[in-house]
C-alpha cells in the first residue's frame, strides 16, 4: 500500500506495516525533548507522584532557553532545578544556556531521519526539515512520555504543498510562510502534517528548511516533515549525528510516488514578494508593498523562527555600511550560542553592531514574553519571529509585526516597514 | 453535574483565541493560580473575575491555538470551567484539556450561542442544548479514550491508577 512520508514513520514508530489515517494508535517514542520551561520543574512534581523515573534518560534532551540567562530570583530557581534534576535524573543530553532547544536539538546531531520524537514546545514541528516526524506536547502529555516511553496519536493525513521556481533576492522561506499563512489561515492545517516538497524547498539549506517546518504550527499542522536528501545528510554529518545511509535510509523515508495527500496545492516561489503580517496574526500577512511604510519603534532578529546564522547574514546583507534609522531600536538574539560564535568568526556579528545593533544573550529572549526586553504599552515592533499575538512580546497595546530577518532590517535602517529590495544590490523589486 | 451531564451559562469569545492570551507568558514563571485571574484578560477583563465553577467557555474556530503550555487548560480548570465547546481546536491545546481534565467538545454552531445562555451538555450523546432558546446543537462525539481521560480525572491520576493495578498484579 502506497503510503506518505508521515505514514511510514507513525507506522515505524507503532510497530506497524502500515497505518491509515484516521485509526488511533500508540507509538513508541524516539527521543523526548523538553525546555526550562515545560520540562523539569512541571515533570518533576508529575513523576514523583507517579513514582517513576524517565523511561529511558538517553532518550530525553534538556535545553535550557526560555528563562535563559536567568533574569530574577524566580527564573534563576527554575534554572537551578532544571539542573539540579537532570543530574538527579541522570539526563546526560544536557545543553546549558546553548540557544533554542529547536536550533540547539539538531545542530548536536540528536536528529536523523525516521525517528519519531516529541517535543515539550510548539515549535518542535521544526524538527520535520530533518524527516522525523516531530511535535509538540504539553507538560502532562511529556510526563506521560517520559514514565511510559509511549503517546499515542491519531494518523493524519498529509497536506501537499509543493513549490517551484527561485526565491527572489531579498525574499526568504519566512515569507513562504507567512504568505502560506495568509492563504491557508492559521487552521488550514486542521492538525494534520503538511509536507513541504518541489524543487524550491530542495533547494533550500537545512536551516530554510527548518523555518518552514518550524511555522507548521502556525498553519495549525500537527507538524511540517520534508523528505530528507543529500543537504540533510551533509548537515547530520557536520552535526555529528549518528547516520548512516548506508543502509538506505534517505531512500526509505520518502512518501510513495502514488501516495493518498488530503490535497496538493502548488506555489511559485519566483512570484513571492518579501510578506509582512500587521497585528496580532500570522494570517494577516500581505506583500511588503500593501502594508505600507508603518513608523517602527523597534527591530527584533530573534528566536528559532529567525536568529540562526543564515537568519543573521540576511540582516547583515541588508545592514553592511548602514546605520539603524534614530528613534528606532535594533535588538539580536541569536537562536544558539553555535550561531553567535560563527556570526562573530565570520564578521557578520560586527557588521550588524557596527550598524547599531544591541546584541542580546542567546535563548527565546523577547519572542514568547517571558524574560526581559518586554514591550511596553503602545510599543510598534517587527520581528523575525513566528508569532505575534496580542500580548505575546509584552504590553496588550503593544502591536507586532512579522517579517523575515531581511524586512526586518530594512524596517530598522528606514525607521519604517519597507521594502528590503529596495537596500540589496541586484535585487528587483 | 446532573444525571444527563453539565449545566452552566456561557462566555462567548471568538475565533482564534491563543494561548497568549489565555495564558500569558509573563505570568509562565509562578504559580499557576498567579495567572488564572489573567486568563483572557486582554479579551475580557471580567472573565476571570466573574466565571462561575461550572461555566462553559465557548469558542469559535482554532480555540487555543499556538504555544504547548499547558496552563492555557490549567488555567480554565482552577477557574471552575465545565468545558470548552468551540467549532474546532488548536491540536495541542486539545490533547492538553483532555490531560488536565478538562472536557473540550467540538461543536459547529457555537455561533448561535449569546453571552451568559444556559447551557446543557451531554459530551457522551454528543448533545448541547440552550436552555434559554430551547435550541439543540450536534456536537461531535468525544472518541472513547479520551472520555476515560476525563473520568480519571486526567492523564496522571489515569496512569497513577494504571501503574497501581501493574504493581498489584506483580505481586500477585
Amino acid at each position: 500500500m502506497a503510503q506518505t512520508l508521515a505514514e511510514k514513520l507513525v507506522a515505524r514508530a507503532a510497530g506497524r506495516a502500515t497505518v491509515v489515517p484516521g485509526e488511533i494508535v500508540t507509538c513508541r517514542v524516539d527521543l523526548a525533548m523538553v525546555h526550562d520551561s515545560s520540562g523539569p520543574r512541571r515533570l518533576k512534581p508529575m513523576l514523583e507522584r507517579l513514582g517513576v523515573g524517565v523511561w529511558d534518560p538517553d532518550r530525553l534532551v534538556v535545553i535550557t532557553d526560555h528563562f535563559a540567562p536567568a533574569f530574577d530570583d524566580a527564573s534563576a530557581a527554575i534554572q537551578e532545578l532544571t539542573r539540579d534534576w537532570v543530574a538527579a535524573a541522570g539526563v546526560r543530553n544536557f545543553h546549558d544556556l546553548q540557544g533554542v532547544c529547536h536550533i540547539v536539538l539538531p545542530e548536536r546531531g540528536h536528529l536523523k531521519p525516521g525517528l519519531f520524537v516529541v517535543g515539550g514546545d510548539s515549535h518542535s514541528c521544526t524538527g520535520g526539515a530533518f524527516g522525523c516526524f516531530m511535535f509538540g506536547v504539553g507538560a502532562t502529555d511529556m510526563a506521560g512520555v517520559c514514565a511510559t516511553g509511549e503517546t499515542w496519536i491519531r494518523v493524519p493525513e498529509t497536506i501537499r504543498l509543493r513549490w517551484s521556481g527561485r526565491l527572489g533576492r531579498g525574499v526568504a522561506a519566512k515569507d513562504m510562510m507567512l504568505a502560506l499563512c495568509a492563504r491557508l489561515g492559521m487552521d488550514g492545517g486542521d492538525y494534520q502534517v503538511i509536507q513541504y516538497d518541489g524543487a524550491t524547498v530542495t533547494g533550500l539549506p537545512m536551516a530554510e528548511r527548518m523555518t518552514l517546518c518550524n511555522m507548521a504550527v502556525e498553519l495549525g499542522a500537527q507538524t511540517g516533515l520534508i523528505a530528507p536528501d543529500a543537504v540533510t545528510a551533509d548537515y547530520l554529518r557536520e552535526a555529528g549525528a549518528d547516520f548512516d545511509d548506508e543502509a538506505g535510509e534517505l531512500a526509505r523515508w520518502q512518501s510513495d510516488p502514488d501516495a493518498t495527500y488530503r490535497t496538493t496545492l502548488d506555489f511559485d516561489a519566483g512570484a513571492l514578494a518579501p510578506q509582512v503580517a500587521a497585528p496580532h496574526s500570522p494570517a494577516n500577512a500581505a506583500p511588503v508593498g500593501e502594508v505600507g511604510p508603518v513608523a517602527v519603534d523597534r527591530a527584533y532578529i530573534g528566536a528559532c523562527t529567525g536568529a540562526k546564522l543564515v537568519d543573521l547574514r540576511m540582516a547583515a546583507e541588508v545592514l553592511k555600511g548602514r546605520k539603524v534609522a534614530s528613534g528606532t531600536r535594533l535588538l539580536v538574539a541569536p537562536a544558539s550560542a553555535r550561531a553567535a560564535e560563527q556570526a562573530a568568526a565570520e564578521g557578520t556579528l560586527e557588521i550588524l553592531t557596527e550598524a547599531g545593533a544591541d546584541i542580546l544573550p542567546t535563548g527565546c529572549g523577547a519572542c514568547a514574553g517571558y524574560g526581559g526586553a518586554l514591550l511596553p504599552e503602545d510599543e510598534v515592533c517587527i520581528a523575525s519571529t513566528a508569532r505575534n499575538f496580542k500580548g505575546r512580546m509584552g504590553a496588550a497595546s503593544s502591536r507586532v509585526y512579522l517579517a523575515s530577518p531581511y524586512s526586518v532590517a530594512a524596517a530598522a535602517v528606514t525607521g519604517h516597514i519597507a521594502d528590503p529590495r529596495d537596500l540589496l544590490d541586484g535585487a528587483a523589486p | 453535574m446532573t444525571e444527563n451531564g453539565l449545566i452552566g451559562r456561557a462566555w462567548v469569545f471568538g475565533d482564534n483565541i491563543d494561548t497568549d492570551v489565555l495564558a500569558p507568558g509573563r505570568y509562565m514563571k509562578g504559580p499557576i493560580e498567579a495567572a488564572a485571574p489573567h486568563c483572557l484578560e486582554s479579551v475580557d477583563p471580567d472573565f476571570a473575575g466573574r466565571v462561575a465553577p461550572g461555566d462553559f467557555v465557548i469558542g469559535g474556530g482554532n480555540f487555543g491555538l499556538g504555544s504547548s503550555r499547558e496552563q492555557a487548560a490549567q488555567v480554565l480548570r482552577i477557574l471552575g470551567v465545565a468545558a470548552v465547546i468551540a467549532k474546532s481546536f488548536g491540536g495541542i491545546f486539545y490533547r492538553n484539556a483532555f490531560n488536565l481534565g478538562l472536557l473540550a467538545v467540538i461543536c459547529p454552531e457555537t455561533g448561535r450561542i449569546d453571552a451568559r445562555d444556559r447551557l446543557a451538555l451531554d459530551a457522551e450523546a454528543g448533545v448541547l442544548r440552550n436552555l434559554d432558546s430551547g435550541e439543540r446543537h450536534a456536537c461531535e462525539p468525544v472518541p472513547a479514550h479520551l472520555l476515560a481521560l476525563i473520568a480519571d480525572g486526567g492523564l496522571i491520576p489515569q496512569l497513577e491508577r494504571r501503574f497501581k493495578s501493574d504493581s498489584g498484579k506483580e505481586t500477585t
